[in-house]
């Protein structure tokens, strides 16, 4: 058998889903957005009503400010939790396979509904929270995820809290640079500020940068924990309406598929536009040792 | 090296006390959850401590049986979803990372870029026409919108990592084989799979954890209280009322996040070993 051929029937069930699951939909999505359809007769072709719609859609632009809001508050935050508990682990501490464990668990239940459901009790009226404040003698404070100020504040913790993933290939990453710059550097005279700035972070870029898309992108597309913090309503006032949100809302309450097409497709044009910025500021400042 | 490492060694007590009080605080919400969910209703939220002072099982019995249907449905529904989406993952992502790997084919680098950028599609993008698609078919409300895109290895994310972790083993290997007189099948079956354990190991952990825990393509696709997963389950539980009966709503929570927890200890090995190799590489 010639090579190409194996390698087609080797590739067949992934060609098929990229033709059914993917690519499918990405081109039926862009037809659906430029049509009025509710799941019941034919989608009607409007044009550009949709997307017309969409620049007059007040909701449309509050849950763009909140999902850039929570992206660019939380992301820095954690990559920076990530990077300064990787940095004290890798100085070689004992039992770094108990801590790291410890640190990374978060990551793989925070996207859970059960965490979610954690933080809505946690921080809510007669939560947790409140309980401890009122144990030190603060009491009356409001329920964080009711108060349209806060709520988005306790979804940006959530997300902080899940900083185990990138910290892990951070550390992994800090295993790749070989010990003896340090120790050259250190035989110069430098202190722990100069070898952290000048070795640590120029050969570390690329991690950085490979975490900030990672968790840029993830982060753009959070919807469980807003969903059920707010019990699918993107409240108080509108105040946790991510984008995938109100998207379902439109699509999947409504049943506006057309308006949700056109709303996809802004994300999609969004997180690739987010994507390659990251790509080209990266030029400026990741450090590739070959180059 | 050893001046680097003299002067930390020093500070080795203080560090210590440090991350254990960081880590106990991190793991305070869940572990409060945990004692949380054999304590009455009304004791949550006076005790912020860890210890029930009130021990119960009340909660789990209660939970168990408080909505439509027993709470092992749900479990049942989530494990066959589970069970489905690994076996579609190992089986059709090993495949195409065999191909990307190891063989020669027109247009691999264009069909490899379009491999990769699929994983940043946002599932959100396509979940409308999917919801369409499968619909007109009549499969809304079955597990097949959530298996079938793993049988057709739609995660490119687990063909990503096994292609790298082809691309490290020895082509003397397949030579040797050839030369035996294998075809691809044969070397694919024989030589590669059985040295991809650990990769596929971290593809089916990955895959447990990201689909028990996948909530949005569930909530959309099954909306019959008998199709319900645990996360819809669990979901419909504290929105039913308006006063939430948190005792029972953190045990079947403690239920949803037993098995994760469970996994994480047997596979924490291959997790951060998975993580590490598609990081760096």
């Amino acid at each position: 058998m010639r090579q190409g051929t194996a390698a087609y029937l080797f590739l067949l069930p992934w060609f098929l889903g990229l033709v059914l699951i993917t690519i499918g939909p990405i081109a039926a999505s862009a037809y659906l957005s430029f049509t009025d359809y509710s799941l019941i007769g034919a989608p009607e072709w409007i044009g550009l009503d949709n997307y017309a719609r969409m620049l007059e859609d007040p909701r449309f632009f509050t849950s763009l400010g909140v999902t850039f809001t929570y992206v660019l508050v939380s992301v820095p935050l954690q990559l920076a939790f990530a990077l300064a508990l990787a940095l004290v682990l890798d100085r070689g501490v004992r039992g770094l396979a108990v801590y790291r464990s410890a640190y990374y668990l978060p990551s793989l239940l925070g996207g859970s509904v059960a965490v979610a459901i954690l933080w809505r009790q946690v921080f809510g009226t007669d939560g947790l929270l409140n309980g401890l404040l009122g144990a030190l003698g603060l009491t009356g404070m409001p329920g964080w995820v009711s108060t349209p100020d806060f709520a988005l504040g306790t979804l940006i913790v959530l997300n902080v809290w899940t900083f185990g993933a990138p910290m892990v290939i951070f550390l992994a990453g800090l295993r790749q640079i070989p010990r003896m710059y340090y120790e050259a550097a250190a035989v110069d005279g430098a202190g722990p500020t100069r070898r952290f700035f000048h070795i640590t972070l120029p050969l570390l870029s690329p991690i950085i940068f490979f975490n900030l898309v990672l968790q840029i992108i993830g982060a753009f597309q959070s919807f469980t924990q807003s969903f059920i913090v707010s019990a699918g309503t993107g409240g108080p006032a509108d105040s946790t309406l991510f984008y995938t949100l109100y998207l379902y809302q439109r699509g999947f309450g409504n049943f506006d598929m057309g308006y949700a097409s056109a709303l996809a497709w802004v994300l999609l044009l969004i997180v690739g536009g987010l994507t390659a910025v990251n790509f080209l500021a990266a030029k400026r400042w990741v450090f590739y040792g070959d180059g | 090296m050893a001046t680097v490492r003299t002067t930390t060694g020093k500070r080795r007590p203080l560090a210590h006390v440090g991350l254990i009080l960081f880590g106990l605080a991190m793991l305070y919400p869940l572990l409060w959850m945990l004692a949380s969910s054999f304590k009455p209703t009304p004791d949550i939220f006076t005790e912020p401590g860890l210890i029930p002072s009130n021990p119960t099982l009340d909660n789990y019995v209660e939970g168990w049986t408080a909505l439509g249907e027993p709470f092992s449905t749900y479990l049942i529904n989530s494990s066959i979803v589970v069970l489905g989406s690994i076996l579609g993952n190992l089986f059709a992502c090993s495949l195409a990372a065999y191909a990307f790997a190891r063989l020669e084919f027109r247009f691999k680098r264009l069909w490899f870029a379009i491999m990769i950028g699929s994983i940043m599609l946002p599932i959100h993008v396509v979940i409308v026409p999917q919801y369409v698609m499968f619909a007109q078919v009549d499969m809304v409300n079955t597990f097949w919108p959530l298996i079938l895109p793993k049988l057709l290895a739609t995660d490119g994310f687990f063909v990503f990592l096994m292609v790298q972790f082809i691309r490290g083993l020895p082509r003397e290997l397949d030579e040797a084989a050839r030369i035996d007189g294998c075809g691809h099948w044969g070397i694919f079956f024989r030589i590669i799979l059985p040295l991809c354990v650990p990769a596929l190991a971290t593809t089916a952990i990955f895959t447990f954890i990201w689909t028990w825990n996948d909530f949005f393509s569930q909530l959309i696709f099954l909306t019959d209280p008998e199709m319900y997963t645990v996360p819809v389950a669990l979901r419909t539980f504290v929105d039913a009322t308006s006063q939430t009966p948190w005792g029972p709503v953190f045990a079947m929570s403690m239920v949803a996040l037993g098995p994760i927890f469970g996994f994480f200890l047997a596979g924490q090995r291959y997790l951060v070993r998975g993580i590490a190799t598609t990081g760096l590489k």
